[in-house]
């Protein structure tokens, strides 16, 4: 699609909005959001640089392929499924630990590692999936 | 009990070994696997001192104890006399087998058929659980269709072998039936106490149906009219396996269970009615048959339909004297007929014909199989001292009766036994006898025929001496076999004393006169058979016939009930399927009246909620109305967003962001491969066909509201909800609750769930690199065509 | 009773999907699903009983909720059947896509390569 307007919001765009992506995962626990929100979100910024400047701009812009995003966040998951193997828990049991970083309590667990697994599989399928479609004929994942 | 046990899987054994033995020695194999049966056959010689002295053996173990089944046995007078044969012939069967098929690149095969089949005929006579025993029947179903398909590259062995498994194991479910009838009304599975129930199951309302359904089995596996038609075609197997399954054991498998059977079923109206007609019938029709036929083969395959309906004829006359007479002429059949089967395999093999009007004069050639052949002839035309004559005599002394029924059958015995004459001398006269006449094309010249090598002659004549045997020393014969069958079938003690010696009576006088019709079609025979030919032209239709128009229409049906149910038409498929949706939802309130409540217009919804609504169905009427696809796209935006908002408006703000942005990303991507894709949505259907679609599609919205509105008029349980509230702080530490539920309570569900999206993504990116692949490939070879 | 209204909104996202996937055209049997998927999330959702703007949110300082709530259950369980369905009619879309790409048909009634038109009967012999 070719709009300059558009090419050159994009790249802010796709920044804020994985920027959010990040936070709507991270506050999920409490406040409306997680990982499959998050993940959409940042599917989405990604889907709107593809249009804007081409897949090949956003594969480079992504580093790994799409689907070994998503398969780092299943097996984030599975991780955190089988950490509570090794406390002698029954699997996909919560673990939580807060270690004071700066001053600050922060709250760690596998909960949250699970709910950033869920995010990679999103982001990764959807936007392998959407890149598949923008690509052109020939032009593949 | 163990050995027993043993000897019963002594011959899967042997069938396991026969083709790697036969790879290794050649024909030479039958010797070593003629072991097997004859080894079975010296261990149940070892019963004979218990069961002549009228004990009867059993053992067995537990196989399935929750249905009852156990595999177990029940030896008795007719099951040994069964077991003897089985294993006696099936040795020289085997010795046979092997000079018969020598050089056949699958002769390791046959042997392993023939010891699978001995295998299961020998577990159906000795099955005491009737279950078993219907297992093994039809493993001998199964034996037979192997062994008559041998020759599978000929198209008539393939027809022939296919209608005796349709018909013997068709006949094989009625007789399932009949058994688990017989189960319901005694509770016991076992043979060896069914024998108490007889008089309950002769009055319990189910006897009629449980009669005819194992009669069903019965009748097919021993061929009876109007079953008989499979019998003749199953010539088709090779020689050895016509003289053993056709002839002397499988087909009797039939008459055993009506033998077994007697004391619970028999001596009821039906049973007396029934049987003898019936085997009469058939004594008649494969007299009359056999006849016609000018193929040593068939002749005597007609010959036997013939004695197997004399078998039933007599199992069901009614008398004492009648089963005395059917064991005799059980034994005496199956050794002249075994016999004759032989011999007739002989000629094909040495004389390269089976045709009776082309063959003449070999006696010189081949002495010995003259003797066996006329031994079993003189057996089978029931002349002294043979054990034939005996049979005979008894069969006689049986019918012969004031009545005008038992005048009857014995006018049907008298000329079905005539016929029986006559094919007999046929059969072991016709060939041997005169100048020579060599069959054109045979394998050897007239001065190089030969008598056939041991192998072959060995078991016809063994057979047909043993049939001179038992005659003479009838007395003995009796004690340790006859009686004991007599008495097994009658399922009271009896005492068999037909001799050897003729004496004058009703009898005697019956048998001469049978014996001068015999001879007298003997010979006229040319005229006999051109006048049964004609009777059958005349009548034309058969139930061979029958059996492929059948089999056609069977074919004719399933071609056309896949058509129906399998239009490949995508409209019917899915048509049927929310038919079914439809009817599920609206059918059972339907019939049970349970209807929702007519609910009342909720007051003070606000405007914006109302609003909100008419949008999403504005959105949906779109995507239905539109005509080209960007409206389509759009609509189906809209109806989204609407939907997100109303997850929105009523308290699930998770939901609704995860609307927005599917809806947002499903646009994009529906645009972007919408404008590639060369199609209108435009709806084409024709007018009735909207409608009908229409109403369908309104039965099914429908079902959904009527089912949803009860659903919320009932209580709601809110355990579960109460839980997840309850726990959601003070367990998971997560304020909220559906997060936590997804990632924490559930988990395990949510990691089956991404992985199913990651599948997904895996899939949509095979699918376009197959066509990559595709496009690839194909540029290939517009390059180097 | 405020479900009424979702009870009807259900019946006719119902019906029109249905009607939808009727059609021989995969393009609008695909416009079917994504509405089917919506009706059946609605459906889950009034099954759980319908509440008026309090998502199911532990306030700050409290160990369960102070007030009424909505629902969360049905929640949880749509959200993950929203992402999956979006995967499944992407996975739709790209079959139809490819279909079309090869056989130059979205009807779905000129789709026979595997069942051709006019398939000779099983052979009758022996």
């Amino acid at each position: 699609m070719n709009s300059l307007i558009l090419r050159t919001v994009a790249p802010f765009l796709t920044a804020l909005m994985l920027l959010f992506s990040v936070f709507v995962l991270l506050r999920g626990h409490n406040e409306p959001g997680g990982g499959f929100i998050g993940g959409l979100i940042a599917a989405s910024a990604l889907a709107i640089y593809g249009i804007a400047n081409g897949v090949s701009a956003v594969r480079k812009a992504l580093w790994f392929h799409p689907m070994s995003i998503s398969a780092f966040g299943l097996f984030l998951a599975c991780v955190a499924g089988f950490l509570s193997m090794a406390f002698a828990v029954p699997f996909m049991t919560g673990l939580w630990v807060y270690p004071v970083v700066l001053g600050v309590e922060v709250a760690l667990s596998t909960v949250m590692l699970f709910d950033i697994g869920v995010y990679l599989v999103v982001v990764g399928a959807i936007i392998s999936i959407a890149l598949a479609m923008e690509g052109r004929e020939g032009e593949g994942p | 009990m163990m050995s027993t046990f043993l000897v019963f899987c002594l011959p899967f054994l042997g069938a396991l070994v026969a083709p790697a033995l036969t790879r290794r020695l050649g024909h030479n194999a039958a010797w070593p696997l003629a072991l097997v049966p004859f080894g079975i056959f010296l261990h149940f010689l070892g019963f004979n001192a218990e069961i002549a002295r009228g004990e009867v053996v059993t053992g067995g173990y537990a196989w399935v104890p929750a249905y009852n089944v156990s595999f177990s046995w029940l030896i008795d007078g007719l099951s040994l006399a069964f077991l003897s044969l089985i294993s006696g012939i099936g040795t020289l069967i085997v010795l046979y087998a092997g000079g018969y098929l020598k050089g056949h690149p699958h002769q390791g095969r046959f042997f392993s058929f023939i010891l699978i089949f001995m295998g299961a005929m020998l577990g159906l006579v000795a099955s005491d659980s009737f279950l078993m025993l219907f297992v093994f029947w039809e493993l001998t179903s199964i034996a037979s269709f192997l062994l008559i398909g041998f020759d599978h590259e000929r198209e008539a062995a393939r027809r022939a072998a296919l209608q005796a498994l349709v018909v013997t194991s068709g006949g094989g479910l009625f007789l399932l039936a009949g058994l688990l009838i017989l189960w319901n009304v005694t509770d016991v599975t076992q043979l060896s106490l069914l024998l108490s129930y007889g008089e309950e199951v002769r009055a319990s309302p189910f006897y009629l149906a449980i009669f005819f359904l194992i009669l069903g089995g019965a009748f097919t596996k021993s061929a009876q009219f109007p079953f008989h038609f499979w019998l003749p075609n199953a010539m088709e197997a090779p020689t050895p396996v016509s003289a053993y399954l056709h002839s002397a054991t499988m087909v009797k498998a039939g008459v055993y269970l009506l033998m077994r059977l007697n004391p619970v079923l028999g001596g009821t109206p039906a049973w007396e009615t029934v049987l003898p007609a019936l085997g009469g019938l058939t004594l008649l029709v494969g007299g009359v048959l056999a006849i016609r036929q000018t193929d040593l083969k068939l002749m005597l395959a007609y010959t036997t339909v013939a004695s197997l309906g004399l078998l039933v004829l007599l199992t069901g006359f009614g008398t004492e004297k009648a089963l005395a007479a059917a064991a005799l002429y059980l034994v005496a059949h199956s050794l002249f007929k075994g016999a004759l089967f032989m011999v007739a395999g002989i000629l094909d093999h040495e004389a390269g014909s089976r045709d009776v009007t082309r063959l003449a004069g070999l006696r010189r050639a081949m002495p010995v199989t003259f003797a066996a052949a006329v031994l079993a002839a003189l057996s089978m035309s029931g002349l002294p001292p043979f054990f034939g004559f005996l049979a005979k005599e008894e069969v006689y002394a049986a019918l012969s009766g004031g009545s005008l029924r038992a005048l009857a059958f014995t006018a049907a015995a008298v000329v079905g036994n005539g016929l029986m004459i006559a094919v007999a001398f046929a059969v072991a006269l016709k060939p041997f006898l005169g100048p020579v006449v060599m069959a054109p094309g045979s394998r050897h010249e007239a001065e190089n025929l030969h008598e056939a090598p041991l192998l072959l002659w060995f078991g016809p004549l063994a057979l047909a001496v043993k049939g001179l045997a038992i005659g003479i020393f009838a007395g003995f014969t009796h004690a340790v076999l006859t009686s004991p069958l007599a008495s097994a079938i009658a399922g009271k003690p009896e005492t068999v004393s037909a001799s050897a010696v003729p004496h004058v009576g009703a009898a005697l006088v019956l048998s001469l006169v049978t014996l001068a019709f015999g001879v007298l079609v003997y010979l006229g025979l040319a005229r006999a058979r051109a006048a049964a030919g004609r009777l059958v032209e005349d009548i034309g239709w058969g139930p061979d016939r029958g059996f492929d128009q059948a089999m056609r229409g069977l074919l004719a049906f399933s071609v056309a009930v896949t058509r129906f149910v399998q239009p490949g038409r995508m409209g019917v498929y899915m048509t049927a399927t929310f038919l079914a949706i439809a009817l599920a939802l609206l059918l059972p309130p339907a019939l049970y009246g349970e209807w929702p409540d007519l609910p009342l217009w909720p007051a003070g919804v606000p405007f914006h909620e109302l609003a909100i609504m008419a949008l999403a169905l504005l959105g949906v009427g779109a995507v239905l109305a539109a005509n080209n696809r960007l409206t389509a796209i759009l609509a189906l935006g809209i109806q989204g967003f609407c939907v997100a908002v109303i997850f929105l408006l009523f308290g699930a703000p998770d939901l609704a962001f995860t609307q927005f942005m599917v809806e947002t990303l499903s646009v994009v991507i529906l645009t972007l491969v919408m404008t590639r894709l060369k199609l209108t949505p435009r709806d084409h259907r024709p007018f009735g066909r909207k409608i009908a679609d229409a109403a369908v599609a309104i039965a099914c919205g429908l079902g959904f509201s009527l089912y949803l509105l009860k659903v919320v008029q009932g209580r709601f349980d809110t355990a579960l909800t109460d839980f997840f509230n309850l726990y959601a702080r003070t367990i998971a530490h997560g304020s909220n609750v559906v997060n936590v539920i997804i990632v924490d309570f559930r988990g395990t569900d949510t990691l089956g769930e991404i992985a199913v999206v990651m599948i997904t993504g895996l899939a949509i990116l095979s699918l376009i690199r197959i066509r990559k692949g595709r496009a690839a490939a194909g540029a290939e070879r517009e390059a180097n065509p | 009773m405020t479900e009424l209204l979702f009870v009807i909104l259900i019946g006719l996202f119902f019906a029109a999907a249905v009607y939808l996937m009727l059609s021989k055209f995969l393009v609008r049997v695909l416009l079917g699903v994504v509405l089917l998927g919506n009706a059946v999330n609605l459906l889950l959702f009034t099954a759980g009983r319908i509440l008026r703007e309090v998502p199911p949110i532990i306030p700050a300082g409290h160990d369960v909720p102070v007030a009424l709530t909505a629902n969360p259950l049905p929640q949880a369980l749509i959200l993950t059947a929203i992402v999956i369905s979006f995967s499944f009619f992407a996975f739709l879309l790209v079959l139809v896509y490819r279909a079309y790409q090869d056989l130059g048909t979205d009807d779905a009634n000129e789709m026979r390569v595997a069942e051709p038109e006019n398939t000779p009967g099983p052979p009758t012999g022996y």
